[in-house]
This record gives C-alpha cells, structure tokens and sequence, in this order.
C-alpha cells in the first residue's frame, strides 16, 4: 500500500518515540529525520533506521522536500523556533504537525475534534500539551453530555519525562493547556495545574479532572460518556485508564486517570510523552488517509502580501 | 564550643508573617478582606517587616483541588496594601499553578517581594518566575520545599540554580514539619558556604513536631536571617512557628527583629486566636504529617476523607507519605482513599 512520506524535525525524546510509532503505520512513512547537532544519538539512531538525516535544522530538509515527497511533518523541537520550521515547510506544501506549545494552528486532541479539522485545509495543526491530551477527552466526555461551567486539570509527571525545554517554557506550558481545556474540552473555563514529581523509581502520568456542570449532572448518562470516551483514547493509548471515579458531589463531576505509555522508546511511566506521540501519530494518520484517497490536496502556503 | 546564644546575640533577622497565607489553609482560604486588613494592620502597627498575602497554594491557587478563595488574590493585596504603611507585602508563587500574568498583577497590586516555590529537586521550573520578579523590581526570594526529601548536597545545588536565575534569597523549607535541629543546622550552614555572600538565607518551618521555634534558631545560628512565622501559629498542619513566640524568644536572645513584642502578642490574641474555627494543635493527624514527612496541607482534605469514607486520616497520610506525594498533589488525596475505601470494601 501507497503511504505518505513524513519530516521528524526533533530527534530528541519525543521525536524518537514518535519514530517507533512511524514505523509501523500502515499509511506514514518516516523518511527524514532533522536535528541540530552533528552526531546526536537520537540522528544516529535514525540513520540506523534508514532515515536521511541532516544536522542543519529545517534549512537541511527544504531543498529535499520535493524529491523526496515529503507531504507531512512533525515538529518536536521548542515553542519559540516552531513559527519559523512551519513557515519555511508550509511554503513547500508540507503539512505541519505541532508537538510544541506553540499553539499557532487549530488545537487537536484526536477523540474530541479530529474530524473536525477534516474539511478545513490547516496546514499547521496543534497537539496541545501531553497534560492536554491527557485530560481534555475527560472534559469533552463531561459537556458532551451536559454545560460545564468550568474544568480544572491536574496533571502530575514523573521529573524524568520532563525535558529542559518544557521546565524553561512551563508559563506557556500551563497557559496553553488552560486555554485548551475550555476551548477544545468544551467548558467556559477552563484551568490547568501541572506537578512535577520526582519520585524514584518514577511515577505513572496521573491526571485528576474537575468539572463543574452548569445543572445537577446527569451521573448515568456522564459516566456512560466517560466509559465510552477512555475506550476511544485506548485505540491509540492503550495504558489510558480510569482508576477512580467519576465521583459526583454536587455539581462536581471528579475523575481520577492514569497514563502508562507504550514504552517504544521511552519507559513506561512516562506516559505523558507516550500520549502526545501517539496523538500526533493518530492526527498525522487521519490526514493521510485523507491524501491517499484523494480527499484532502495540500497546496503550498504563499507568503501574505 | 560557642552557645547557641552566642552564634545568635546582636544578629538582624527578619520576621516574614504567614498567617495571612499559609493560614489560609486552616481557614479553608476563607479569611474575610475585612479580617485581612485588621490582623495585617495589627501585624504593621508591631513592627512586622514582611507579610505574605495570597490563597494559601500561591498566586492562582483558588481552584477545586486546593479549595476556593472567599476572595480573589487581586482583592485580597489590593486590600492589605492599602491598608499597612511599613510592613513589605509579599505574594507566594508556584510555577505550574500560577502564572507570570497573575505575578505582574500582584506587583500591580502593591506585592514588593515573592517567594517563587518548587519541589526543593526542580529548581529549573523556576526561571521565568524568579527571571519576572527580578525584572519587575521585586525582592525576589527561591523557595524549596519538602526540603527534607533531599540529601543536603543536593538541595544545595537547586539553591545554587534559584541563585544563577537571580533569586535574592534562598529558602531551606520544611513544608512537612519534618525536620530536626540538627537537619536545620546542615542545610542552612550548607547554604551559606554555598550562597554568594549577598544572598540571603531564610527558613519556613511548621509545627508538627513541636520544633518550629527550636528549628528556626537553629536555623539563625547557622546564618539565615529571615525567618517565616505565623500570628498565633495560623498555618497549614499544627501551623508555622509561632511568631510572637519566636519574637519573644529572639528578645531573651538579643536576636534584634525590631518587633514591638507585645503588639505582637495581642494581635495573635486579639485579632487572630478570635478568627479561627480551632487554634492549631499538633493533633494525632498533624504529628504524622511530621513524623512521616507529609506536606503539611494534606491534613485538611485527609481529614475530610476520614469523614467521607470511614478511613482514618492517620492511615491515608501514610499511604501519601509512602508513594511520595509532594506539594500540590491535593487531588491524590481523595484517590487514594478511594482506593483504600475500595481495597477495604468500605465502598
């Protein structure tokens, strides 16, 4: 079967595991990984792999983007370079899959609004935060069923699985991920804490969600909702769990998750990581479909006048 | 050998009240504005170099997981600021809870100094917070706690990293109460060798085991000059050092804080012993908190499970203590009694 050709700019933690899970898509290719320093492990490892690899950031792909038919790629470096990578990959035609906190395209969390983004020809599309696709389905589950007045996340990761980039960045971080929770969760507002744990050995992601429902929540009809939306989550995080809850007291709707990864490349415990790459892998794989069966038709992005 | 009174007698040290903070725990982030302005009046009119004004989690911590603030931190500093003519107003501030917008608001506010707090192992989340409070003029102080859950050396080093991102002082925190004499004089002495000469260092003890007056000197015996205390000891578990009590005990000690000590003592009594709903006490719940090295604020929502599901809350604060919760991770508690409840077949 035909699949589309794919860009990892990134090679460190995130961009690794995302290879893994590339590799065995049935409709992604991983052609190209891009880093910025000579030697690195994680290019050397996707050298060993049979990526073509080049030490000199997104400027070292573009003039191989056409030949190679790249049509997809994956951002996974940092919020402040992502608006320039897009940019120059935009112009060639390349859609742009944001693993950072950018936030400068349409915000996806696949369970909850991946069709949605199917007819609208972004070409930049934003996966959130791992604390966000953790939890933002959770909330979805709750308002679709009922109003949530307001959502409040708490998202607790082991220190091991949270690079420099993340620490140095928290304020966006946290922000973006507030900001998600209502738009994309769908509550009028939303909240987000985020813990770093160092516990050793390390923790499990643990994610505890509140939502405020507007009436007395319907409990049947809400669990229902909450079930069948960790299921969906499963298809592509198989260790997304529900270990307590939802718990109603009031207009208080609390759910307790845990998220182990898949361990492809990072361990287990750092489910955070594994979720993202998973969602960016699942979104990425949507629109592919989409190319292959002549639905979708990515055009190259010309410069505003 | 030198006393302790020697290693103290003629030292500065600034006393820095929490109870308009971290005694917003034990109120249930409740304190009325017009409770606010006359303890933080009282607390001015003593002597009181520094008042610490926010919810009790920091800047943005009025949230379902930490309990909602009667008012908002904008009310609440707008309101003290006004209304104290010396005393410096400070805000806490956790990076992952709060964010630089809320800092820049409290500065707005009338807030002149910020403790910005990690987990004493994750400095590094803490440089666009103490990198703001620098650029925003503020005297900007790092904050670790749970302390204890690091060796020495290693706290050091995150003292270090708070340091390079500018922070002006250096806590060594105690946040579970946990924390002996002789820890205290490690780290604190550990610092100082470690610290620039400027910076400076302070402590922040709770009461849990009796030894937040014991610990504080030990403290200022091996260099730090800002000690974190609370009127009446209205704080989280059997609350902060009492600050009348640590000012009393600095006077009999020539330690000089400038604090009229008995204003001091009649704003404890008058204004803050009436406010609260019990006075702290080292109760079986709050010794554990200490005795197993439990963040102090989990007494509340423990004892609230113990409530709810027939568990003891001594039981529930030793399952947190065993799988190491650290600050913040108040939404723990209620999962993990679940599980117990469950386990147990109580639910």
């Amino acid at each position: 079967m035909e699949k589309i050709k794919c860009a990892i700019i990134g090679p460190g933690n995130i961009g690794t595991d995302l290879l893994y899970k590339l590799l065995r898509s049935e409709v992604l290719e991983p052609v190209w990984m891009v880093g910025i320093e000579p030697g690195s492990e994680g290019l050397a490892r996707a050298d060993k792999l049979g990526l073509k690899t080049t030490s000199e950031g997104v400027d070292g792909l573009v003039p191989h983007v056409i030949a190679d038919g790249v049509q997809i790629a994956f951002d996974a470096t940092s919020a402040y370079v992502h608006p320039e990578n897009s940019r120059k990959l935009n112009e060639l035609g390349v859609l742009v899959i944001d693993l950072t906190p950018a936030a400068i395209g349409p915000l996806c969390v696949p369970p909850v609004n991946l069709k949605d983004l199917a007819g609208r020809q972004a070409m930049n599309v934003n996966m959130v935060t791992c604390a966000g696709q953790a939890t933002i389905p959770m909330v979805a589950a709750v308002s679709r069923v009922q109003e949530v007045a307001y959502a409040e996340i708490i998202a607790t990761v082991a220190s091991m699985s949270i690079g420099v980039g993340t620490r140095k960045n928290i304020d966006e971080f946290t922000r973006t991920t507030s900001a998600a929770v209502a738009k994309v969760g769908g509550a009028a507002q939303g909240k987000a804490i985020v813990i770093v744990n160092p516990a050793e050995p390390p923790l499990m992601m643990r994610d505890t969600v509140y939502c405020e429902t507007v009436d007395e929540p319907d409990q049947a009809a809400i669990t229902a909702s909450v079930q069948e939306m960790i299921a969906a989550v499963q298809e592509y995080v198989p260790g997304y769990k529900l270990k307590n809850g939802p718990i109603f007291e009031g207009r208080i709707v609390s759910i307790f998750l845990e998220v182990e990864g898949l361990g492809d490349f990072l361990p287990k415990y750092a489910g955070n990581l594994d979720i993202m790459t998973a969602a960016g892998a699942r979104t990425a794989e949507m629109f592919a479909r989409d190319i292959l069966a002549g639905r979708l038709k990515l055009e190259p992005v010309k410069e505003n006048a | 050998m030198m006393s302790l009174e020697d290693k103290v007698r003629g030292r500065k040290v600034k006393l820095h009240d929490m109870c308009l903070r971290d005694g917003m725990h034990s109120m249930r982030h409740q304190i009325t504005l017009e409770q606010m302005i006359d303890i933080a009046s009282g607390l001015d009119d003593a002597g009181v170099p520094l008042i610490q004004v926010t919810h009790g989690d920091g800047l943005g911590g009025s949230s379902l997981s930490y309990g909602r603030g009667l008012h908002s931190d904008r009310e609440y500093i707008t309101a003290v600021a006004k209304n104290v003519k010396n005393a410096a107003i400070s805000v806490l501030h956790v990076p992952g809870i709060g964010t630089l917008d809320e800092l820049r608001m409290a500065a707005d506010c009338g807030a002149s100094c910020v403790h910005v707090a990690s987990h004493c192992t994750e400095a590094d989340v803490t440089e666009q917070h103490i990198g703001l409070g620098r650029e925003l003029g503020l005297d900007t102080v790092g904050f670790l706690m749970m302390a204890h859950m690091t060796p020495p050396d290693h706290m050091i080093g995150q003292a270090l990293l708070m340091e390079s991102y500018g922070a002006q002082t250096i806590y060594c925190v105690d946040s579970a109460g946990y924390m002996l004499p002789d820890e205290v004089t490690t780290r604190i002495a550990g610092l100082r060798t470690a610290l620039q000469d400027e910076t400076e260092i302070g402590f922040h003890a709770h009461h849990n085991l009796g030894m937040g007056v014991a610990n504080s000197l030990a403290a200022v015996a091996a260099g730090a000059n800002r000690i974190d205390g609370s009127a009446a000891g209205l704080g989280a578990g059997a609350g902060n050092t009492p600050l009348e009590l640590m000012a009393a005990v600095s006077e009999r000690l020539g330690i000089e804080t400038g604090i009229d000590l008995f204003k001091l003592m009649d704003v404890a009594e008058d204004r803050v012993l009436p406010i609260m709903p019990q006075p702290p006490r080292a109760d079986r719940d709050s010794i554990t908190l200490g005795f197993a090295g439990v963040y102090s604020t989990f007494l509340y929502k423990a004892k609230e499970a113990e409530r709810k599901y027939g568990l003891s809350a001594r039981d529930i604060l030793i399952e947190l203590g065993r799988k190491k919760m650290i600050g913040g991770q108040e939404d723990m508690i209620e999962d993990t009694a679940l599980s117990m409840a469950k386990a147990r077949a109580l639910i």
